[in-house]
């Protein structure tokens, strides 16, 4: 193979790439420029900012009280007089669907980030130094690991102060911070094993070589290469977040009426699971919808950042 | 003899085994014991030795990106064992490393500008920031790559190319030293020459003295001003490549040499080939006395008592270091010697149009009719050069793996 047919194919393999001579580029503009050419990026970006419009300001999507009652109309269909129906308070479903979109998606947002910032860097720290930092924070980890995700954030609920009830945002801040502590030794694990992974790779000793500081290793060589596990796993958990904070609300802890989320409108539709079943999926489809955005995203950025995709 | 810019002393590194739930230290893995050499301004030292002997190790200590368990490393005079982070900043852009394999040694996510372009954001007063770029492009065009090429990932290149950008990246900051482990190993025979060629070029433009690794014979004859034969983590011979490859006096010196091939089919089974018995020692309990002992045919008592020193011995011409008790020389029919002749243009750069001569890799028969006498003459020689690795890559295994050519 001659060097004009490397030329060649190369050129042919990216076409966006012609412009090899311009201005400068780096992997965050290289990947901003891929992204914006998937239309997957659009349309992930696109149900990701009405969820979070939603979340922001949802009396611009229904002029509907959720907490106005119609006992009378207790269960009714889709159409008589509502889009989705009432459940079974008489509720209006799609002003419910709307409003709990907040609680949701800071739950899932909060509680994501959360666990990526506290394992990820904990992860880092112990793959990249190793030795006893690796051994103490790992057993750490490992302790959290143990106990049980549901067991251990009743425990951890209902022992918190009084103080955490007061208002709304302590109430979703107190199921977040239970789920962070009890969430992030799985990516810590995770981000461990795939620093560990790139941490001797020449690339790294290279840098080294030439007097990088620790800091800049990290950020340029081992992070970049070592995030896409992480980005996987964590737009999956989000989903799994938003769905343990409804099971913690049909527990009775965690969020509770009158405050609105779709984990709570999804417990209390069991009851009428087999007569009307619209009770429950509209909250559903709400939630699937959204944890299918954040999947769709994360794979989009896992794609954009690694150049070989492209 | 010119000044010396790096200089060994005494390199030893061992590396702790540990066994058990306390961790406790049952022994070390001796993979440097004790290596001392002086490099000088401008020179090529070549290190062979066979997988295992610590050849890489030694790379690495020189570099500072592992400490020595003793021994110093010493740059222009001054001692980098000792020295603060500051000063050790400093003295990495004077030796700098080009590491074997091109697929690993590159950030698949960074783009070659930034990859050529890290030395001078980490040492930011070397090149103003303005004229990086311009920069990283001039260097590109020093290793033979288009400077247009700036913006792609190194998935795009081939192993070659990735090796000129991996160079580019050890000569950015100007450095004195080049630390070179393996650099050719993990390419095949046409780029090996394309690189070697390349990094004879670099040196004679801007000086640098090359500590080149390698585990195959025919490329750092070609290379190297002198070569230091390693065994089980000492030197077992250090002498010019003259003395080492005409005249060994060390018997795994001369095992080693025997055992590469000659690309001469007549010459099959008329060699005076030395097959060693036995494997390699473990590098965690290396024998006593000489390291070689145990798989020498000249083994005597003293052998396994007394350890040899690197010291002048005889051989037949002058003297050179060698460490063996009974050290005395002897010729071995090995890689011609082609550094007298004028290096071959053909694959100086990566743009590979109409080469006339298309059968040059076949030797002298295959590509010899178009050519005057003379140059078909060192084709023929220079393919000798570099033919042997593409036969047998690892040329050490020959050591033990050819059972038919025992000696009677």
């Amino acid at each position: 193979m001659t060097e004009a047919t490397i030329t060649e194919s190369s050129s042919v393999a990216d076409p966006h790439d012609a412009g090899d001579v311009g201005e400068e580029r780096s992997l965050a503009s290289d990947a901003w420029r891929s992204m914006r050419k998937n239309p997957m990026f659009w349309i992930s970006a696109t149900m990701i900012a009405v969820f979070v419009l939603m979340a922001v300001w949802p009396s611009l999507f229904t002029k509907t009280d959720p907490t106005f009652a119609v006992l009378a109309e207790s269960r009714a269909k889709p159409g008589d007089g509502t889009w989705f129906g009432r459940d079974i308070q008489g509720y209006d479903i799609y002003a419910r669907c709307i409003y709990g979109a907040r609680a949701s998606i800071l739950v899932g947002l909060f509680t994501t980030t959360g666990t990526v910032l506290l394992g990820g860097t904990i992860g880092v720290i112990s793959g990249y130094l190793g030795g006893w930092v690796d051994a103490l924070l790992s057993r750490i980890g490992d302790v959290f690991f143990a106990i049980p995700l549901l067991l251990g954030a009743i425990i951890f609920l209902v022992s918190l102060p009084d103080f955490f009830n007061d208002n709304y945002l302590l109430i979703v801040l107190k199921v977040v911070f239970a789920l962070v502590i009890l969430g992030w030794p799985s990516l810590a694990r995770l981000m461990r094993s795939s620093v560990i992974q790139v941490k001797p790779n020449d690339y790294v000793q290279a840098a080294r070589a030439l007097g990088a500081s620790p800091w800049r290793v990290i950020r340029s060589h081992i992070l970049p290469n070592a995030l896409a596990p992480m980005i996987v796993v964590a737009t999956i958990n989000l989903g799994a977040y938003i769905a343990v904070e409804a099971t913690l609300s049909f527990l009775g802890i965690g969020l509770q009426p009158p405050a609105i989320s779709w984990g709570i409108d999804i417990s209390s539709a069991i009851v009428g699971l087999r007569t009307t079943p619209h009770m429950l999926f509209f909250p559903s489809l709400f939630l699937s919808l959204a944890v299918l955005a954040f999947i769709m995203l994360g794979d989009v950025v896992r794609d954009a950042l690694d150049p070989k995709n492209r | 003899m010119p000044e010396v810019v790096l200089s060994a002393q005494n390199l030893v590194k061992h590396y702790p085994i540990r066994r058990g739930v306390l961790r406790r230290t049952v022994g070390h893995v001796k993979a440097v014991d004790g290596v001392s050499f002086d490099l000088h301004k401008g020179e090529t030292l070549g290190i062979v030795g066979e997988s295992g002997c610590g050849k890489s190790t030694l790379g690495r200590l020189l570099m500072r990106l592992e400490e020595p368990t003793s021994g110093s490393v010493v740059f222009e005079g001054q001692d980098w064992s000792g020295a603060s982070p500051k000063d050790t900043r400093r003295l990495r852009r004077d030796i700098q490393i080009v590491f074997q394999d091109p697929y690993t040694s590159l950030n698949p996510r960074m783009t070659v500008g930034d990859i050529v372009g890290e030395p001078f954001e980490i040492h930011a007063d070397v090149v103003p920031k303005g004229g990086r770029r311009k920069r990283v492009q001039e260097l590109l065009d020093l290793v033979g790559l288009n400077p247009e090429h700036i913006n792609r990932y190194p998935h795009q290149f081939s192993g070659g190319q990735r090796q000129r950008i991996g160079i580019a990246r050890g000569i950015a900051l100007n450095p004195k030293v080049l630390v070179c482990d393996e650099p050719v190993s993990a390419l095949d025979v046409s780029v090996q020459a394309q690189v070697v060629n390349l990094m004879e070029k670099l040196q004679d433009e801007l000086g640098l003295a090359y500590v080149f690794i390698a585990h195959d014979l025919s490329v750092v004859r070609h290379i190297s001003d002198r070569v230091g034969v390693m065994y089980l983590g000492r030197m077992a011979e250090l002498g010019e490549e003259d003395e080492v490859y005409a005249r060994p006096t060390h018997p795994y010196t001369q095992a080693l040499l025997s055992a590469v091939p000659v690309p001469d089919p007549t010459l099959r089974g008329k060699r005076d080939q030395i097959v060693l018995v036995g494997d390699v020692p473990s590098p965690a309990n290396p024998p006593s006395g000489c390291r070689f002992h145990t798989r020498c045919w000249k083994a005597q008592d003293v052998c396994s008592q007394q350890e040899p020193q690197l010291e002048l011995r005889d051989d037949g011409h002058g003297a050179h270091l060698s460490a063996c008790h009974f050290a005395e020389p002897r010729v071995i029919v090995e890689t011609t010697d082609v550094s007298g002749l004028q290096p071959d243009t053909r694959f100086t750069t990566t743009e590979v149009g109409d080469v006339p001569d298309s059968g040059a890799g076949l030797g002298a028969a295959g590509g010899g009719e178009e050519l005057g006498s003379s140059q078909a003459d060192s084709t023929a020689e220079r393919a000798e050069a570099m033919d042997p690795p593409a036969r047998r890559p690892d040329d050490l295994s020959a050591l033990t793996e050819d059972p038919q050519d025992r000696p009677r």
